[in-house]
């Protein structure tokens, strides 16, 4: 038997908790981005050991799951003498994660840029970072932007698996509201909904993008990772 | 501060580390051939049946891609025993990441049946073939191996995805892992182990699907 009724006040308290939501999602968009910025600049870098680390980095966020990363942070913090802390983890997992797939995103749309273009920058006397900055991301750009929306969705997505380390979100009140309701389908169908218009605009402006750029584009950068959760 | 790591007490529940990644496969491989299932009937309906059906699929593709697994678990876990079919954590488990495979299977496949030209099937048609040979020989066989590296880069996000399934007490790996932490109070070395499994069952698993690729579209390479 419920404790209290699915009603105004328990449908506002799910939502309110979608600005938990987008602040991670906001965190990992950035941090993300910044990091992937670095990863996929490391990717393509001459020195090879550079290259090694950067695709060790990305093996391994990619190669476990999200759950396990977040685990990893929030019990690692009392190794280096913190005190657990869920949003510290969830914030430093995202933007780590985030960093490996926007990497992966962004060396994509650096390596369709013709091998032309470095040479040109080379033998006008740029060096490594200046070419990247000043002459092959600008270029870049227009084939990152589809993806990396793309992939924004897949960070709202995935912010409702750090309620499993007990950041409260939209999925965790959506739990606990269902503890005291019991009401199933109202509750988890309004955290469907939150999460839902949140992501279904992105998703089309993702593929407004994609087939906006798609035009007299010569050549397709590969298909970025989709994440699943 | 004791900081020293301890993979000793973690070890030592080794079989049960490795009796919860049987789940986590099982769990993997039973979503990963329903959803798939899924996808193809999902892919073909939206090609070749008639509209209110491609809306249908449509709106069910969308429906799951702009919601998270863990919420579509919890629906299932939560809302079906209300409806009178109740089932096990596994049991749920399984139909939620089987509906969650089977909408990104769907898109999927359906871009792989959007690239078979049409030429190739007006081809078929006028050598008088059936319409199920046409649509499995002509279309689907070619469609997924187009798409197949995509599929299986989806099926490893799908035994990744497994992970959640321990927030509806369904019994895997990572359930096991978060058991052996209350039990060992070795967190952290607990989830490196865990970690490291994950990593290597991923890459075997990649590579299990790229060998398997090659063998079932042996042709034309």
């Amino acid at each position: 038997m419920s404790l209290r009724d699915f009603g105004f006040n328990e449908f506002w308290f799910i939502l309110m908790a979608a600005q938990w939501t987008i602040l991670l999602a906001l965190i990992a968009f950035v941090g993300g981005g910044a990091v992937g910025m670095v990863i996929a600049a490391l990717r393509v870098a001459p020195a090879r050991p550079l290259r090694w680390v950067a695709t060790a980095y990305i093996q391994f966020f990619m190669g476990t799951p999200l759950l396990i990363q977040l685990f990893m942070a929030y019990y690692g913090a009392s190794l280096v003498g913190y005190r657990p802390d869920a949003w510290a983890a969830a914030a430093l997992t995202f933007v780590l994660n985030g960093g490996a797939f926007f990497g992966e995103i962004f060396r994509g749309a650096i390596e369709s840029i013709p091998k032309g273009q470095w040479e040109a920058a080379t033998s006008l006397g740029f060096r490594f970072v200046r070419t990247l900055r000043l002459v092959i991301v600008p270029q870049a750009v227009r084939l990152m932007l589809p993806p990396t929306v793309g992939f924004m969705v897949q960070i709202v997505k995935s912010t409702s698996v750090a309620s499993l380390i007990g950041l409260t979100e939209v999925a965790r009140a959506a739990v606990q509201v269902n503890t005291v309701t019991f009401e199933p389908v109202w509750v988890f169908g309004t955290a469907s909904l939150i999460y839902f218009a949140l992501c279904w605009p992105l998703s089309l402006y993702a593929s407004h993008l994609e087939k906006k750029f798609a035009t007299g584009m010569v050549r397709k950068v590969e298909k970025p990772l989709v994440m699943s959760v | 501060m004791t900081t020293v790591l301890q993979f000793g007490p973690v070890l030592v529940h080794l079989d049960r580390l490795l009796w919860g990644l049987m789940k986590t496969l099982e769990y993997a491989f039973l979503s990963v051939a329903f959803g798939t299932m899924i996808g193809i009937l999902g892919a073909v309906g939206r090609g070749f049946g008639p509209r209110w059906l491609s809306v249908i699929i449509a709106a069910y593709v969308e429906l799951i891609r702009n919601t998270p697994l863990l919420i579509q678990l919890y629906i299932v876990y939560f809302s079906l025993p209300l409806i009178g079919m109740k089932f096990t954590p596994g049991t749920s488990a399984v139909i939620a990441l089987s509906i969650h495979l089977g909408a990104y299977a769907t898109e999927i496949i359906r871009a792989g049946v959007e690239s078979i030209p049409v030429g190739q099937i007006e081809a078929a048609k006028s050598l008088g073939l059936s319409p199920y040979r046409i649509v499995r020989h002509i279309v689907l066989v070619p469609a997924v191996r187009a798409v197949y590296p995509s599929l299986s880069a989806q099926f490893i996000l799908q035994l990744m995805g497994t992970s959640i399934v321990g927030a509806i007490a369904a019994e895997e790996l990572t359930a096991v892992a978060n058991n052996l932490v209350m039990q060992t109070f070795r967190s952290f070395e607990v989830f490196i182990v865990v970690a490291v499994i994950y990593f290597v069952v991923v890459q075997a698993a990649s590579l299990l699907l790229a060998g398997l690729g090659r063998l079932m579209f042996r042709w034309k390479q």
